[in-house]
């Protein structure tokens, strides 16, 4: 932790004046320093922090800058308000790629960029580097004498025959107001049709819908959720409490979210930002050394599998607003029954 | 000997025109390679970008009184399926907007075409615009639904670089592979003229017949005027040698009766410097004479040499009995002439020239050595060949033996005022080669003159 100065606040959010809503702020490494790298991300200081400790371990004369906002904010802050980051990293991989399709982006062209398989980078400007499965996450305590749900099919089945237990304790993102879950079950949708029988099955059993993926988990492993549908598996294995509940991949297909980095064309120092892309890009590939947190249950799964979200203009189509509100629309008819 | 003007080579000229056609040809082949592959990548891709707009326009359907569109994920994603594109969309109704990108250029004339396509810019980067249109009823009226989809040029562009590598390298190997063919071609179209030209100029000095060996068409004429001049050149070197020998017997026979006229004359006569003065018109009674004989042998030689016979000549009998022959002539000239060593061999040959030949030879050898001279001549027989040589003790070839006495009526410096023409030794070497054999002169390192003459066994 050497040199390392930490200060989280909001005393910045009031210097900065800006419109976009700042959830958390951090400085890392030598304040004065003669480069500062700003990043812009949807990720929690904790879960980024090992890797720009890592990062400055090796480069001293940086700092970095650290802004956490939601992903629409993020979107927000570049697309709308055009302000200047070195670095946007976010698990909205729809939005990270209308920002590169619609010309936000700057291109990255190196040797580390080079080897990347082709799921992990669209078109030299997004660059994945994380793969966070969506998974079940089910309550020990709930199915203590039910059979685990391995696919989507047999948790339909499951839910259908115990009314009893799941009522009102069934989990899942409320999509009109979580970009990860709303790219979830579009994807879920695109890939099968079962994703609405499952999603008709929850709504006629009063479900619960969170905005964020650690209030599930949380929900779950305090017994309030029999079980959560579509939970970032790599949080899941995180938490404190994690004897109390399984999680499980759904062996029909589980979809895989990349989470990606970019370097807006507002980047004012895009040298540095390619530098630490290449630096956490060497952290990732090959897999295995990247000091953030990586999902048990990905390496365990079947490849095949896996469904991992294509970076690339078909992720625009459900950011269409017609698209959007007929998806809205139609989801809402499923879940919300009462 | 200067060469003839030339004005160019054929092969060059050939090989430049054929290079120049090619490189013409290539470079055809590079532009036609690449625009045809431009408009094919071009269709390829406004096939797809048609595809994609069609497919949102059949996503489309009126329902309840309003359009509803459902776009389909394929739409988009079938853009970037092959390459990384940035792919944009816009729909229109009736010219307002919709949804998508606004500021997406409007594809302009549709020419009667369900679908029109258009290139520009926009953020930033070169794309290719399609659109398409249909009227739907609704409960508004008729509305036009306009869908215009976009896409970057980069596969394009990639797909155009590498066919233009492709076509580059088809573009030059075809010209290698025509310049290889255009040397082959020149080469092989030069081939018969070298062919012809090798012929003519192997031939010996007198081989005056036509070319017979076949030619191409094109150089049958110029074989056809090579022939008659040679036929004429033939026919005038065979009138003067006719008219050479014709002139030299006539000659003879008057020369005959003078010189005894003159000898005659030469009893009667008694004051000194008058019999001295008939006695230089008999020497030169003699000289002409002889230069008359030698241009009738001369002629006899010629003839033989163009149609000569190989009978088996026994050269060891010849030498010995030409030596007989000139035995009382050497003794009128007080040189003595023997024979030193005498192999059998026997060589094929016209045995009437090749007697003509050693008689030329030894009565040389007895006219210009001196008195009390010795002339010697040998006969040594090799596994391949037959070696006559003649020596003297006289004094010598001038200059050790110059080629030019072998030239007709070339006589040597030192041949004072001995009766002869310059024929002999011409005639001598003439009838050798003709035997296809070889002739050499030279000096004795003792003094005196050699001459050697070599035949071929078989």
């Amino acid at each position: 932790m050497r040199g390392l100065i930490l200060s989280i606040g909001l005393i910045w959010l009031a210097s900065l004046s800006s419109a976009f809503e700042v959830e958390d702020h951090a400085v890392f490494g030598d304040q004065d320093a003669g480069q500062v790298l700003r990043i812009i991300s949807t990720a929690d200081i904790a879960f980024f922090e090992p890797m720009i400790l890592s990062y400055l371990e090796s480069h001293p004369g940086v700092a970095v800058d650290y802004t956490v906002a939601g992903s629409s904010e993020l979107m927000r802050a570049l697309y709308d308000e055009g302000l200047s980051f070195d670095l946007a990293i976010s698990s909205a991989m729809d939005l990270q790629t209308k920002l590169a399709n619609d010309g936000q982006a700057l291109r990255h062209s190196s040797d580390q960029t080079q080897d990347l398989p082709d799921w992990a980078v669209w078109n030299e400007m997004v660059f994945a580097f994380t793969q966070e499965p969506a998974a079940f996450v089910i309550s020990n305590e709930a199915f203590a004498d039910l059979p685990r749900p391995e696919s989507r099919q047999q948790l339909i089945t499951i839910l259908r025959q115990n009314p009893e237990i799941f009522h009102g304790r069934v989990g899942t993102y409320d999509i009109r107001a979580s970009g990860s879950g709303y790219l979830f079950a579009t994807q879920d949708a695109r890939t099968s049709d079962t994703y609405w029988r499952l999603t008709e099955v929850m709504g006629t059993l009063a479900p619960k819908l969170y905005c964020c993926t650690s209030d599930m988990i949380e929900d779950v492993a305090s017994g309030k959720l029999a079980i959560a549908y579509n939970v970032l598996a790599s949080y899941a294995e995180q938490s404190e409490h994690a004897d109390a509940f399984t999680i499980i991949l759904p062996s029909d297909f589980a979809i895989v979210m990349l989470r990606s980095m970019l370097i807006p064309k507002s980047s004012q120092d895009p040298e540095l930002a390619a530098g630490f892309l290449d630096f956490v890009l060497g952290q990732t590939f090959p897999r295995g050394i990247s000091p953030l947190l990586q999902s048990n249950s990905l390496e365990q799964a079947n490849e095949s599998a896996l469904h991992r979200i294509r970076l690339g203009p078909g992720l625009l189509v459900y950011l269409d607003q017609f698209k959007n509100r007929s998806f809205l629309a139609e989801w809402e008819n499923a879940i919300l029954q009462e | 000997m200067s060469g003839p003007r030339t004005t160019g080579s054929i092969r060059q000229r050939l090989l430049v025109l054929l290079l120049l056609g090619a490189a013409v040809i290539a470079v055809l082949l590079y532009l036609v390679v690449q625009s045809v592959a431009r408009q094919i990548a071009q269709e390829s891709q406004d096939n797809i970008l048609a595809a994609s707009a069609i497919s949102i326009l059949d996503s489309t359907r009126v329902k309840g009184g309003e359009l509803s569109i459902d776009l389909p994920y394929s739409a988009l994603s079938m853009l970037g399926s092959v390459t990384d594109e940035r792919a944009f969309y816009a729909i229109r109704l009736n010219d307002g907007f919709l949804s998508g990108y606004e500021d997406l250029p409007v594809s302009g004339d549709y020419g009667g075409a369900a679908t029109a396509f258009r290139s520009a810019t926009y953020l930033g980067e070169d794309i290719r615009i399609a659109s398409t249109r249909r009227s739907f009823s609704t409960d508004e009226g008729q509305a036009l639904l306009e869908i215009s989809v976009a896409q970057t040029l980069a596969g394009m562009n990639r797909t155009l670089a590498r066919i233009t590598r492709i076509s580059l390298l088809v573009g030059f190997g075809f010209f290698v592979l025509s310049a290889l063919m255009a040397l082959f071609i020149a080469r092989s179209t030069i081939r018969p003229l070298h062919r012809l030209t090798e012929s003519v100029s192997r031939r010996g000095p007198s081989d005056l017949r036509p070319v017979a060996a076949p030619v191409p068409s094109e150089m049958a004429p110029l074989v056809l005027s090579l022939n008659k001049l040679m036929a004429r050149l033939q026919y005038s070197l065979t009138r003067s040698e006719d008219f050479i020998a014709e002139a030299a017997h006539r000659v003879r026979t008057p020369l005959a009766i003078l010189r005894t006229q003159a000898e005659i004359t030469l009893r009667r006569v008694e004051k000194p410097e008058n019999r001295q003065a008939v006695r230089e018109m008999i020497r030169a009674i003699d000289e002409s004479s002889r230069t008359a004989g030698q241009l009738l042998d001369h002629a006899m030689v010629t003839f033989r040499t163009d149609s000569l016979s190989r009978e088996d000549v026994a050269l060891h009998a010849l030498v010995q009995d030409t030596v007989d022959r000139l035995g009382p002539l050497s003794e009128l000239k007080e040189v003595s002439i023997e024979t030193a060593r005498l192999d059998e061999a026997v060589v094929p040959g016209d045995a009437i020239l090749l007697q003509n030949a050693l008689h030329n030879l030894l009565d040389n050898a007895i006219k210009y050595a001196s008195r009390n001279c010795r002339v010697t001549v040998s006969l040594a027989r090799s596994p391949s060949q037959a070696t006559i040589t003649v020596s003297d003790t006289g004094p010598g070839f001038p200059d050790g033996g110059s080629v030019k006495l072998l030239d007709r009526f070339a006589r040597g410096d030192n041949a004072g005022s001995v009766v002869g023409s310059g024929l002999g030794l011409t005639i001598v070497k003439e009838i050798v080669l003709a035997h296809g054999g070889e002739m050499e002169l030279k000096n004795n390192e003792e003094g005196g003159a050699c001459v050697v003459l070599s035949f071929p066994l078989a």
